[in-house]
């Protein structure tokens, strides 16, 4: 299975939005969460349906529609998404309305949007896309599991171009209600929680590919695979299945020039670094959330960094954590899991 | 690639029975579940009735067995009573240790909402209800499912509102064709919420009676809640161990209709387009279909337009068209997997369920749904049709092995 990326839009904390640039003024994040740049939508959208659209439905659709671009595709052959927590602003405001006004006095466009499908679907509309259309909802496995689909699609028909997405807003009563709840705090295996927990910094994005199985010059990148696993019984069990992935996909760990992993600081957690002094530990080592903060669909930022790292063949320096520039670059693995439960590999290949 | 993939157990709940053979009862005797909300603590009890399921959430504990964890959603119990009884159905203990691939794929339209709804402001002043916080997500249901279950290879959860579960069915079949797994557990589950049934409401698309799917009066839908799931598997694993097999997956297809958040194109060109391509991917032609499950919600604009559509493909020869909402009503994510357990049932008993509440025919059809339970049929091939917000059109074909 091979999958090449012919486009990209990208929508996040730093200046991604432009596909001629690459992380040439890196924004350092804020505390404790930190919302995206924002491009401006008039370019894309009609002001009419602007006003209407909550803020992760415009990036969604203004990354989609400049990825499609980036790739010359007008029409895709399917609109596949993963999100992990869907339109938050717009369920937000109907539930609170719902429950303010209790039950009275209520008006449907928060609700028709807050269903998850909602981007994809809108999408479709914009574009008359009568196509495959699906959208992933399983937390910090949503984008990988479209992106699955998307490689199976292409697997069935070669010739299909794909609109694949990853996005997630955050909002401030999203972080407050789920920073009480302890979802920030980094991961601590030992339940030992300290008196002031390390957090990790809350962000979001909306990241776009258009993936086809045909071979371009043109094209960023190549996935090769993706695989997820859940709740690992130990640490040795994160190593065989990594091995296992790269058997699957004909490599050993030496065939990694870089590992991206989503932990959210150069400290990582125990999870990371025991993989990180283990197998991994003559592999080039890079991480990514610095750039773009915590959310469920980051890995799709992930994705976009080692699809650019691949194109241009470096590596920026506020990515590497370990390790130093090589070249050629030829395969990037990343590696992403949210509090030990969902753990995913994503592997990217030069074309 | 070329892989068959079957069925090999089912179950169900919903508000027309806890298990399947409740519910074939149920459908047999045209024994509805729509009724006046008595669980569902909101303002629209007297107003609106629904295919509400008579238990408050520590009676379907009890009715989930054991190894529940703390403080589950009422779409996560639904969840693991349905996929518990398939699991079982299939000859699977719960927690058995299996070399055979398996993953989950479920799906929800509002996951823990249930609990989020209660809660919601609570969860800014107090300490005691966060534990809510998180079982809010969508993969809530599928992870504790699997949990229940002993599932670990592969997961994840579909949401595309009410194709939500048919799509689960449908990535379900692929995966096991693609060779990514061999047995999958899919299908969907959601409870009863205000914020869905406030949601409808806005839409002015709720009946206040009980619905009438394909009828000339009919004025809306009535909603509902409930769980199915069906376990597929790779043809040449039940085979091997000599297990029961349902019925074959021979077709499916999803397709967008492109046209409006809520509203479906006048023609109905996503769900024809549904429609054709499963069709087409059967390989069986439109006079092969035995019986189809339609989505009729009872929604002025979702019968028309499906009708249409099933028009434009089956013309001159319809074959018998039923839609089972006036029993469950509309259970959103859970629909398309429960109409899929009616749909094999059909096949497996031969019967074709009625279209309850039927007045007259709507005046641009040609049609008119099958208003009795026919029995000793020989249904061969069962198209399911699901339909949801966004234009997400899906339609699934069950064939009998």
């Amino acid at each position: 299975m091979e999958a090449y990326i012919s486009g990209l839009g990208n929508i996040s904390a730093q200046e991604t939005f432009d596909n001629f640039v690459f992380l040439e003024n890196i924004r350092k994040l804020d505390a404790p969460l930190t919302f995206c740049i924002e491009p401006n939508y008039k370019e894309f959208i009609q002001p009419i349906q602007l006003r209407r659209m909550g803020r992760i439905l415009r990036m969604g659709v203004t990354a989609a529609a400049k990825c499609l671009k980036d790739a010359g595709v007008e029409v895709p052959d399917a609109i596949i998404t993963g999100t992990g927590l869907g339109l938050v602003q717009d369920t937000e405001k109907f539930l609170t309305a719902v429950i303010e006004n209790e039950e009275k006095f209520l008006t449907p466009t928060s609700f028709i949007q807050s269903t998850h499908n909602t981007v994809g679907a809108h999408i479709a509309v914009m574009l008359k896309c009568n196509n495959y259309n699906f959208t992933y909802v399983h937390s910090n496995i949503s984008f990988e599991s479209a992106l699955l689909d998307s490689m199976m699609l292409i697997n069935e028909n070669s010739g299909l171009n794909i609109l694949l997405g990853g996005l997630d807003e955050i909002t401030d009563t999203y972080f407050k209600i789920t920073d009480k709840a302890g979802l920030w705090n980094k991961y601590n295996p030992e339940e030992q929680i300290p008196h002031i927990p390390e957090k990790a910094i809350a962000g979001e994005g909306a990241t776009y590919f258009v993936i086809t199985g045909v071979s371009k010059p043109e094209n960023y990148a190549k996935f090769m695979g993706v695989s997820t696993f859940y709740k690992p019984k130990s640490t040795g069990g994160i190593t065989s299945n990594l091995l296992k992935f790269l058997n699957h996909n004909g490599l050993t760990i030496s065939d990694i020039d870089l590992v991206l992993l989503g932990q959210n600081d150069t400290n990582g957690d125990s999870i990371y670094n025991s993989i990180r002094s283990g197998i991994l530990k003559e592999t080039n080592q890079g991480y990514y959330k610095h750039l773009c903060g915590e959310y469920y669909t980051s890995s799709a930022f992930a994705a976009w960094l080692a699809a650019n790292i691949l194109k241009r063949q470096v590596v920026p320096d506020a990515v590497l954590l370990k390790g130093k520039q090589t070249k050629p670059l030829k395969k990037i693995l990343i590696w992403n899991h949210f509090r030990n439960i969902n753990h995913s590999f994503m592997l990217l290949s030069a074309c | 690639m070329l892989r068959r993939v079957v069925v090999t157990g089912i179950g169900i709940i919903s508000s027309i029975g806890n298990n399947i053979s409740e519910t074939l009862q149920s459908l047999k005797c045209k024994k509805s579940g729509i009724s006046p909300l008595t669980i569902l603590n909101t303002l629209h009890k007297d107003t609106f009735p629904a295919g509400e399921i008579k238990f408050t959430n520590h009676e379907l504990e009890l009715l989930a067995g054991g190894d529940i964890p703390e403080f589950p959603t009422r779409t996560t119990l639904l969840g693991i009573i349905a996929a518990k009884e398939a699991y079982g159905d299939a000859g699977f203990k719960p927690g058995a240790s299996t070399s055979v691939k398996t993953g989950i794929v479920s799906a929800t339209t509002v996951g823990g909402m249930d609990q989020t709804e209660q809660y919601y402001f609570d969860f800014f002043i107090s300490d005691s209800h966060l534990h809510y916080v998180r079982t809010h997500d969508c993969c809530d249901n599928t992870q504790t499912i699997a949990e229940c279950l002993g599932i670990t290879d592969f997961m994840t959860t579909v949401s595309s509102a009410c194709s939500s579960s048919a799509n689960a069915i449908m990535f379900g079949a692929r995966l096991i064709k693609h060779g990514i797994a061999d047995r999958i557990i899919a299908g969907g589950t959601d409870a009863l919420s205000k914020f869905t049934l406030n949601g409808f409401n806005t839409l002015k698309i709720l009946d206040e009676k009980h619905c009438r799917p394909f009828s000339d009066d009919r004025n809306g839908l009535n909603l509902g809640e409930g769980a199915a799931f069906l376990v597929l598997e790779a043809e040449e694993i039940p085979v091997r161990e000599n297990r029961k097999i349902y019925c074959d997956i021979t077709g499916y297809a999803n397709a967008n209709d492109a046209y409006h958040q809520t509203a479906s194109s006048p023609d109905g060109y996503g769900p024809f387009l549904a429609m054709k391509k499963a069709l087409d991917m059967s390989g069986l032609k439109a006079g092969q279909i035995d019986y189809i499950n339609a989505h009729g919600t009872g929604t002025d604009n979702n019968d028309l337009t499906e009708g249409l559509a099933i028009e434009k493909i089956f013309l001159p020869q319809i074959p018998k068209v039923s839609s089972t909402k006036a029993f469950t009503g509309h259970t959103l994510g859970a629909a398309g997997a429960i109409e899929a357990v009616f749909s094999i049932l059909s096949i497996k008993h031969g019967l074709i369920f009625p279209n309850l509440n039927y007045s007259g025919k709507i005046n641009e059809l040609n049609f008119e749904p099958t208003l009795e339970l026919t029995e000793g049929a020989e249904v061969k091939n069962v198209l399911s049709n699901s339909f949801g917000f966004g234009g997400n059109d899906s339609s699934l074909i069950f064939s009998k092995y």
